[in-house]
């Protein structure tokens, strides 16, 4: 088995659903970081059978919040001194930016490709674009 | 900088107050001939209008101030090409206010977020229309004498009718408003509607199919046309047009106090010999919609001061 060395400072992105981890990779920017990043993919998992882990060395403050929105079983913790200090919670984000793309033909963000695709979450728990409030089907 | 972009931006205090304005307007429309005096208002009309870019236009000129703009997309830089964005930026250079119509759904917001005036949605595909709503919730309490206590039938269109959802959306604000929402199956009001709007504030409301059932219990009935522009599909547009046609012979059940409300144009949802029933609540509501936009742009350019009030 592949072994890659626990942290000691950072973040721990576990449980993501497998064959996804690049995708979230991706969507958390984190290729603009200047720090180490590992992705894990098809690690074994007691609980999905596998799945993929992203570790994050050296920092713990980007902006997580879009997991809420991609999938509630990914557990975030944060690690100080090679211990586990804090599980975040995730919560579906208020406004999603860029992360999906309005369907209605008749939304200005289909006819103006520099808009931003904005959703705001709605009363029912769903989300909707921000411009024409069509709700969002996956 | 106020904008008018969704129905709601104004709180019901606002909106009362914008109301009282327009009804001092409309008791005495020469006090306010020079309001605006020296004001350009800017009309970007993307999509063809008659009623509401002439109801602008006829305001602004009301208030003293004058007119400028395009009244289809072909004679604009969008046919070249040019962003919302980019449009409001240049026209900002040129209007004091900016009425805005577009066939795009959020268009209004997008270039809201880049003008340099107050911008007022006139109206974007089917999603809002605030004017139109500001319209219909002036001329009801001119008609009424308030906005609470009221039951509504909103009748046709339910689905794709931009006026009912904003209507609704504004009425829930009120208190003990009641709303039948008459319609075929295929043009029920929206599930979010619902299940955002009407059952968060606890509002009465039944859905009907029948307008004849409903209309012994209404104060107000809007009535909608079936529009042919919302629909990707012609033989469905065909199939549900005539579905309800007000006549005399339901007018008969109806209370003699009810006011008949539509945003026009109308196709024949309304037939003509409703037009001299006193009900007929239409043709003013035209009216209004100058008296509501006149306060409306006093209200956005800050001038609300201004001119002798006389109500």
């Amino acid at each position: 088995m592949l072994n890659i060395d626990a942290i000691q400072n950072g973040i721990v992105i576990d449980h993501i659903q497998s064959g996804t981890g690049m995708k979230l990779y991706n969507l958390l920017g984190l290729a603009e970081l200047d720090c180490c990043v590992a992705i894990i993919q098809n690690a074994r998992s007691n609980k999905y059978g596998k799945k993929d882990i992203i570790k994050i060395e050296g920092i713990e403050t980007i902006d997580l919040s879009i997991l809420g929105y991609v999938d509630s079983n990914i557990t975030v913790d944060v690690i100080r001194d090679g211990v586990i200090a804090q599980k975040q919670q995730l919560v579906p984000p208020q406004k999603l930016v860029n992360v999906i793309r309005c369907k209605n033909p008749r939304c200005i963000t289909s006819a103006e490709e520099a808009i931003d695709q904005v959703f705001l979450l709605g009363s029912g728990g769903r989300y909707r674009c921000a411009y024409c409030e069509q709700e969002y089907h996956a | 900088m106020r904008h008018l972009i969704d129905p709601l931006d104004f709180t019901v205090e606002e909106t009362g107050a914008l109301l009282d304005l327009s009804e001092c307007i409309a008791q005495n429309p020469e006090s306010y001939s020079e309001t605006c005096t020296h004001k350009k208002l800017a009309t970007l009309f993307y999509e063809p209008s008659t009623r509401t870019r002439l109801s602008f236009e006829s305001a602004m000129l009301r208030l003293g101030g004058s007119v400028l703009g395009f009244a289809t997309a072909d004679s604009s830089s969008a046919a070249k090409g040019e962003s919302v964005a980019d449009t409001i930026r240049t026209v900002s250079c040129y209007a004091d206010i900016c009425a805005m119509r577009h066939p795009k759904e959020g268009a209004p917001l997008q270039a809201a977020r880049y003008s340099r005036i107050p911008l007022i949605n006139a109206g974007d595909g089917g999603h809002q229309h605030p004017t139109q709503t500001l319209t219909d919730l002036c001329t009801i309490r001119r008609r009424k004498g308030r906005l609470g206590d009221l039951t509504i039938g909103l009748c046709g269109d339910l689905k794709f009718g931009r006026t009912v959802h904003s209507l609704v959306k504004s009425l829930v604000r009120y208190p003990d408003v009641r709303f039948v929402l008459i319609s075929p199956e295929e043009l029920r009001v929206p599930d979010y509607i619902i299940g955002e709007v009407l059952r968060p504030a606890r509002a009465a409301f039944r859905e009907e199919t029948s307008l004849e059932k409903a209309m012994p219990e209404l104060d107000i009935l809007y009535m909608t046309r079936v529009q042919r522009e919302r629909f990707f599909n012609e033989e469905d547009y065909v199939r549900l047009k005539d579905t309800y046609i007000l006549t005399s012979d339901k007018m008969k059940n109806a209370r003699p106090d009810l006011a008949v409300l539509h945003p026009l144009p109308r196709v024949n949802e309304i037939a003509l010999e409703i037009d001299d029933d006193p009900r007929a609540a239409y043709f003013e509501q035209v009216q209004n919609g100058v008296w509501v936009r006149m306060a409306l742009i006093m209200t956005l350019l800050g001038l609300t001061g201004k001119g002798e009030r006389t109500c």
